[in-house]
């Protein structure tokens, strides 16, 4: 190849990329940081998202008998939805029990997705005081803190979940 | 001896693929015989038919083709599961109508007038994309399988299901999917070097959330807003979902509102607690993405019957998640011999490939399988390989060979083999 062609090819290379920039709609629309924050749902194991508020165990009890009990059962440990207390120490035996307690590995994921999804009939009704006093009573069903334990977006990443290390990446 | 004999293929009866080659099964007998008998009609003949349509409705007389199972957690609505009728279906493109449900509690009734798509996190510019501005960009549409990680799973039950196939593989589908490359999106907002994943947020009740690497997000991941030519169905994400040739179909997030762009996944409820695979060590295997090479005879299948010992053709679908089927292989003796079935001309990376095979049956108690191998190597595994090094507390990416009995009188039942 002359470097006569090589430099045509370049030419075009350059022309087909700059066109094709141009030429993409470019429609999106600016989104200011008040809406940003009011669709923002993400949580990540090191607290980044989370909300300001707290909550305690001892708060959490009475927020869960009326919203949780119906669907999880008295303390957690479940009726026609999920157990979410106990199995610890099931996961390598014949009867493997993948709770909260034994199986979550972040307790981020706790207040992520109560908040998201739960109660399910009504979703977004507790407030975020709530959604972290119900989240420090799972842990504290599970014997992961204490009933007085403040939970709050400094301290609920630091909660060493007990399968915090059982997950291998595999991508 | 008939002249499909001259080709065996493998044992008990199994013949030679390029049968198809020659044509038809029924062969060789001419229908058109000349007859000196007066001309009848039917009485369906005997005046104009049904007008035109707006929509096109099936057959009143295919009223029992639908789908199955649907049925809700205890105590919700719109919490769980229905199955795409396999058992009565053929080809690659699976009608949107019989597209199985996901779902975890409910279709929501979006106004697509409303309805944005808002992309942000690590990004030069947070944008907001309308349906209508979206449907502005240069589109592009694939034909691909969906596949829910749970599909199949109760094939790890102890003793076969004996119901129609579709209660434990219907959870499988084939669609041309439409829509806009995410990663003309991406381009547009800017991605930030640091960043690695992206988190998609639906708009339903629970905002169900995965998090995706940001290659696949690059690579062929689509904002799809069409599913076999017409605008999405609600129980397939109206009026634009995720949608991630190949994988774990939980990851192509319905009723897309959010993407942020993080440098970590976000190790939500599903991607943590659900869909992770639970070893026998007790260790979990996070982020198992691809489905695995995986075929299904569908036809015969439970339920239904031989009629006499004669010629039938096994017929099935085949798919991988990591490219596209190179063979199917097909046994009539429970897995002593096999033969190449033949392939459809329509073989697409990461979708539904159709397998045919012509077999004999002389009218004895058989076994028929069928064995997957896609273009990466993988070969479909057997059922008891599985499950010897597997937790009974993981139901995810199961993809063993299936296995029908024909009975002595025809009758087809499911059974591990």
């Amino acid at each position: 190849m002359s470097m006569h062609n090589i430099g045509i090819i370049i030419i075009l290379n350059i022309l087909v990329t700059a066109g094709l920039a141009d030429e993409l709609p470019d429609l999106g629309v600016p989104v200011d940081a008040e809406t940003l924050a009011a669709i923002d749902f993400t949580v990540l194991p090191n607290g980044d998202g989370l909300p300001d508020g707290s909550g305690t165990a001892a708060g959490g009890a009475a927020i869960y008998q009326l919203h949780c009990l119906a669907c999880h059962g008295e303390g957690g440990i479940g009726s026609v939805n999920d157990s979410l207390v106990g199995g610890h120490d099931s996961l390598a035996t014949q009867r493997p029990q993948k709770t909260v307690g034994s199986y979550w590995p972040y307790a981020t994921t706790i207040f992520d997705y109560v908040r998201r999804a739960m109660p399910l009939q009504a979703p977004g009704a507790l407030s975020n005081d709530e959604i972290y006093a119900v989240t420090a009573y799972l842990l504290f069903l599970n014997g992961i803190v204490g009933e007085d334990k403040e939970i709050n977006s400094r301290t609920l990443p630091l909660v060493e979940m007990p399968n915090r290390d059982g997950f291998v990446w595999v991508y | 001896m008939s002249e499909f004999d001259k080709f065996p293929a493998a044992g008990n009866g199994l013949l030679d693929r390029r049968i198809f080659l020659r044509g038809s099964l029924v062969g060789g007998t001419s229908l058109l015989t000349a007859r000196a008998v007066a001309t009848t009609r039917e009485s369906w003949m005997r005046s104009p038919g049904a007008p035109m349509d707006e929509i096109g409705e099936p057959s009143p007389h295919e009223a029992h083709v639908k789908r199955t199972n649907v049925r809700s957690t205890t105590g919700t609505t719109g919490t769980g599961v229905s199955f795409t009728p396999h058992e009565h279906l053929d080809g690659i493109i699976t009608p949107s109508r019989l597209h199985f449900e996901r779902h975890h509690s409910g279709i929501p009734d979006i106004d697509p007038d409303a309805h944005r798509l808002i992309i942000y996190g690590l990004v030069e510019r947070p944008l907001s994309f309308s349906l209508d501005t979206l449907s502005r960009y240069p589109m592009i549409s694939r034909i691909n399988f969906l596949e829910c990680s749970g599909n199949s799973g109760s094939c790890l039950a102890p003793d076969p299901i004996q119901a129609p196939l579709s209660f434990y593989h219907g959870l499988v589908a084939g669609s041309e999917w439409g829509g806009v490359p995410l990663s003309a999106l991406l381009d547009e907002v800017g991605v930030k070097p640091e960043a690695k994943w992206i988190v998609a947020d639906g708009a339903d009740s629970p905002v169900m959330n995965r998090s995706v690497p940001l290659d696949k997000a690059f690579d062929d991941a689509i904002i799809a807003l069409y599913q076999n030519g017409e605008r999405l169905r609600p129980s397939n994400g109206y009026p634009m979902r995720l949608f991630l040739p190949g994988w774990e179909g939980n990851m192509s997030v319905k009723w897309l509102r959010t993407i942020k762009v993080v440098d970590q996944p976000a190790m939500s409820k599903d991607e943590t607690s659900k869909y992770s695979d639970l070893q026998p060590d007790g260790s979990s295997q996070l982020f198992t993405f691809p489905m695995g090479v995986k075929s299904l005879i569908r036809s015969p299948s439970h339920g239904m019957s031989l009629d006499e010992p004669g010629v039938y053709q096994i017929s099935g679908i085949a798919w991988s998640g990591h490219g596209g089927v190179r063979r199917v292989e097909v046994s009539a003796d429970g897995g002593k011999t096999w033969a190449d079935a033949a392939l459809d001309d329509t073989v697409l990376s990461k979708n539904l490939t159709c397998f045919r095979s012509a077999w004999r049956w002389d009218g004895s108690p058989s076994t028929i399988m069928s064995r997957a191998t896609d273009d990466k190597g993988h070969v479909q595994p057997t059922r008891d390989s599985i499950i010897a090094d597997r937790s009974v507390g993981n139901f995810y990416h199961y993809n063993g060979i299936q296995a029908w009995r024909v009975g002595k009188q025809g009758e087809v039942t499911h059974v591990y083999a």
